[in-house]
């Protein structure tokens, strides 16, 4: 089945196809990690229960999404040995250690937390437990920090020597190794990815709600849904701001990417056009059918009207990136950056106007608007890796040359499993997801008392409650009964 | 090459990471043993019982796995770059197995309708994910084919399946439903308690027997390990370990059956585990791909193994410390009617 195939170009395509998958998760974790401290803090301090109550919702919903992220990580960490045992042994002396300090700096942090985050309230206390919610925020955080450090370090290497007679990296500095040239722009760029993407989701659910139940004071779907309108509000021009000087970055280092997210073919001696649509011919070295706003390129890259730029008529063929991916993938993210911005202006707007919970039209945007994270943050990847081709280490490692020894009947058939394995699983688990989103938040009338933080809690939660006694063998009531559908 | 052992940052780093491996063997093997447990205890309220004596846990206890993987990246990324594509046909269902053992905490809480179907993926996971380990550890003692010119793996896709690898994946998974069985002895009380005492004693012998079968072969693989055992001291020390797993075996079996204790027999199927890992480490040493490459050939260089050496110094123990904790804070006995509030 496939002995016509090329090894190398199915391992990409695993590759690819896992790493994807697997930040769809982490993309969304990270940023809910992080809210659920904040709405656990906000109910410790005595805000109001409505934040309990939303962390109690959001806690199921970030389990499930968390364990897919796990599963789905292990399988990254093992696939660069398996697919790219090359690349593994050439660039280990370097990336194995800032990998192994997310180990041991971040997973563990997760993983040993995340169980009292779960299933610990009753048994460590509010205080420990707002502890243990935190840590697994700031675990997340780390973890997107060193891996993050990794795949910039294959972008823009840096503190290295590279050993004559094995071809090994070996580590120079690991200051400039883990600090390299893209490393800050891209780690802020996709840390408030991960917000945004979570405050779109979150949004979304909240205005899926209003809208369903609009008689009901809806305590619950209000303040998601306003929390999440000022996230937009404020990061996503933030977000547009930082994803400029990233690309800024990038034409310094890696020109070739930014030549083909531009769609520039031929070099510009006096400003370049700004492309809005085009398709990239790469046989004829041509973009058809191209509309563009002339010399705004040149203004947005080099900040005025009549600069130059090189093209990619510059750039050896056999040193060029594939255009067409890059060039729409990097569309889609910067429309869906403007379309996240209009949210933001929009939703500021109808606070203004106070009309933020009765506005219709905003609210079903933004339930459209809901998954546009997850793609933006896919395409974003796409963008940057495919515009690193034909090299894994920027300049240095051809993608050609990282592969494993391996037969095209191996990679083949594990890709095949992998495909079935993760539509059919994370499939299942998204349909979960979805249906726990589509309950509303449990209404406040039946939470008296919970304003005390020391308060009853035994109907909380998630949890298959580990129900235990106490050492003295008393026993406590306990979190527990999941929902049963 | 004796047993001799000049202490070096490689040296260091090879017991690091058989430390994370062996961590991993203990921790997910009662998790994965319990997993496999689940097919004999059809009741759902075992099953429940069962489930939340690891749900807190078992994350961290597969992030061993992740130390011990990324750890050989790190310190040792030759060995990483031959042995993985050596071992890739088990390595890859493993880690297909884990995804639904994973999946399956949080999915079977979440569906009334597929709970069974989701309780399958557990069993079927766990066995699976036990088995292949089992076989990538016999395929790695029985030796790896490496082109060191071109410093990559040189066998074929199939020389991982031999009677051995399947006898050694076999073993794992009776090994690890010993291990399962008394972590639930400790966690159950009442009749599944019972129950899994019955199967601890069961799965102890079938252990047993798996760790006689297995050292007996493992000699005549390769000369290496034959002369290790079989000559000079290498006798005194198999006598000694053969004697060691026995006295521990024969206090396991008292404490279950006759002293009926809690959590002993838990420790000493841990035990049991200890031996046979300091047994394999005998043998394997100083080999990290037997019986081809060395530690020292593939070791990471000294600056890269001391980089990481200082954040594992302060990391380790730290982590070591807060699992502990977590430990800590769900002890006791599993509540069944905890499912039911
Ligand atoms: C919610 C997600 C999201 C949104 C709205 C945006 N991006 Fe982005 N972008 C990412 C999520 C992302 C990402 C997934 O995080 C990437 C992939 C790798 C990286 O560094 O960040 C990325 C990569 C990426 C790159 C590639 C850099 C490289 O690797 O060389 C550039 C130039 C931009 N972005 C620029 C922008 C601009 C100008 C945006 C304004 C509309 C924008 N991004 C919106
Ligand atoms: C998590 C988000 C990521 C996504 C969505 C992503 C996406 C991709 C895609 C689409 C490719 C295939 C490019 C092509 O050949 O057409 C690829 C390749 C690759 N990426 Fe990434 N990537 C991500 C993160 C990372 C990270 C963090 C690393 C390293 C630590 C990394 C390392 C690689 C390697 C080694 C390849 C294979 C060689 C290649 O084909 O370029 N990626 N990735
Ligand atoms: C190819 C590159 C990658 C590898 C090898 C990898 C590896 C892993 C592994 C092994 C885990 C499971 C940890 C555990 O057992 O708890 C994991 C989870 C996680 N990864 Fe990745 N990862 C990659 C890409 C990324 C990227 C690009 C990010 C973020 C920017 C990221 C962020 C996380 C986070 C936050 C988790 C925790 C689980 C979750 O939230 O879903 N990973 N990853």
């Amino acid at each position: 089945m496939f002995e016509h195939a090329d090894a190398v170009l199915l391992a990409r395509i695993q590759f690819a196809f896992t790493v994807s998958f697997h930040f769809l998760f982490p993309a969304f974790t990270i940023g809910l990690a992080s809210y659920l401290a904040v709405l656990n803090g906000l109910w410790l301090a005595g805000y109001g229960s409505v934040y309990r109550v939303l962390f109690d919702y959001w806690k199921k919903i970030f389990a499930i999404a968390f364990a897919m992220g796990v599963v789905s990580g292990i399988v990254m960490s093992y696939q660069f040995g398996t697919n790219w045992s090359v690349f593994s042994d050439k660039a280990g002396p370097v990336i194995g250690a800032p990998m192994a300090y997310e180990v041991l700096s971040a997973f563990f942090l997760e993983a040993g937390f995340l169980g009292i985050m779960l299933f610990g309230r009753e048994r460590v206390g509010n205080g420990l437990h707002m502890l243990a919610t935190a840590t697994v925020a700031v675990g997340t955080l780390l973890s997107a920090f060193w891996i993050i450090s990794v795949n910039s370090w294959m972008h823009t290497p840096a503190g290295y020597t590279i050993d004559a007679v094995t071809g090994q990296f070996l580590p120079e500095s690991f200051w400039e190794s883990i600090f390299n040239p893209s490393f800050p722009y891209r780690l802020v760029h996709t840390v408030i990815a991960a917000y945004l993407t979570t405050a779109f989701i979150v949004g979304g659910v909240g205005a899926w709600h209003l809208l369903r139940d609009r008689s009901a004071p809806n305590e619950a779907a209000r303040r998601m849904f306003s929390m999440a309108m000022w996230m937009a509000a404020i990061v996503a021009p933030i977000q547009i701001f930082v994803g400029d000087l990233h690309g800024l970055n990038t034409l310094e280092h890696q020109p070739a990417k930014v030549m083909a997210m531009e769609g520039h073919y031929e070099s510009h001696p006096d400003g370049a056009p700004l492309y809005l649509f085009g398709i990239p011919n790469d046989a004829e070295q041509r973009l058809d059918y191209a509309v563009g706003i002339p010399k705004l390129s040149s203004l947005i890259l080099r900040h005025g009207w009549n600069e130059p730029l090189a093209g990619l008529d510059t750039v050896p063929d056999d040193e060029q990136p594939p255009v067409f991916i890059v060039f729409w993938s990097f569309r889609v993210m910067v429309g869906i950056g403007m379309l996240m911005l209009t949210v933001g202006i929009w939703s500021l707007y109808a606070r203004w106007r106070g009309t933020l919970y009765e506005n219709r039209a905003l609210h079903r945007f933004a339930v459209a608007m809901t998954p546009s994270g997850l793609v933006a943050v896919l395409a974003g990847w796409i963008t940057t890796e495919v515009g690193r081709q034909p090299y894994t280490i920027y300049g240095l490692l051809r993608t050609a040359d990282s592969a494993a020894p391996l037969d095209a009947a191996a990679v083949g058939t594990s890709l095949v499993a992998f495909v079935i394995v993760y539509f059919a699983v994370f499939g299942a688990g998204t349909f979960y997801l979805l249906r726990l989103m589509s309950h509303a938040p449990r209404p406040m009338e039946e939470l008296e008392g919970w304003d005390e933080v020391r308060g009853p809690i035994r109907t909380a939660g998630i949890a298959p409650g580990p129900a235990q006694p106490e050492a003295g063998g008393h026993r406590r009531p306990l979190p527990s009964g999941r929902e049963r559908e | 090459m004796g047993l001799a052992v000049n202490l070096d940052l490689t040296v260091v780093w090879a017991f690091l990471i058989a430390f994370a491996v062996f961590a991993y063997v203990v921790l997910d093997g009662f998790d994965l043993g319990l997993g496999m447990l689940f097919a004999i205890a059809p009741e759902e309220r075992d099953r429940d019982v069962m489930m939340n004596s690891v749900a807190p846990v078992w994350d961290g206890n597969e992030t061993w796995l992740v130390l011990g993987g990324g750890g050989l990246f790190a310190a040792f990324p030759l060995a990483y770059a031959l042995v993985m594509p050596a071992l890739y046909a088990p390595i890859i269902a493993m880690l297909l197995a884990l995804i639904f053992r994973g999946v399956a905490f949080e999915f079977r809480w979440r569906t009334v309708r597929w709970r069974g179907v989701w309780d399958l993926a557990f069993i079927a996971g766990s066995s699976m994910a036990s088995f292949a380990q089992g076989v990538a550890l016999g395929a790695l003692l029985q030796g790896i084919e490496v082109d060191m010119a071109t410093r990559s793996y040189a066998g074929g896709w199939f020389d991982w399946l031999t009677p051995f690898s399947v006898v050694t994946g076999v073993a794992v998974m009776a090994g690890y439903c010993l291990l399962g069985a008394t972590w639930l002895v400790m966690k159950t009380e009442g009749d599944l308690q019972d129950r899994m005492r019955r199967i601890a004693w069961l799965a102890g012998l079938a252990t047993l027997a798996f760790i006689g079968l297995v050292s007996a072969w493992t000699p005549f693989l390769q000369d290496g390990y034959y002369n290790r055992w079989f000559t000079g001291w290498g006798i005194g020390l198999a006598v000694l370990v053969a004697g060691a797993v026995l006295l521990v075996a024969w206090r396991m079996f008292h404490s279950l059956n006759v002293h009926r204790h809690e959590y002993r027999p838990f420790l000493q199927a841990i035990a049991l585990f200890a031996l046979c890992f300091v047994g394999l480490g005998i043998c394997m040493w100083p080999y990290v791909v037997p019986v081809e490459v060395t530690i020292w050939d593939a070791a990471a260089p000294e600056k890269s193994q001391m980089f990481m050496l200082v954040g594992a110094l302060v990391l380790v123990p730290l982590i070591l410390a807060y699992t502990a904790y977590a430990y800590w804070t769900f002890r006791g006995k599993i509540d069944p009617e905890a499912g039911y509030h």
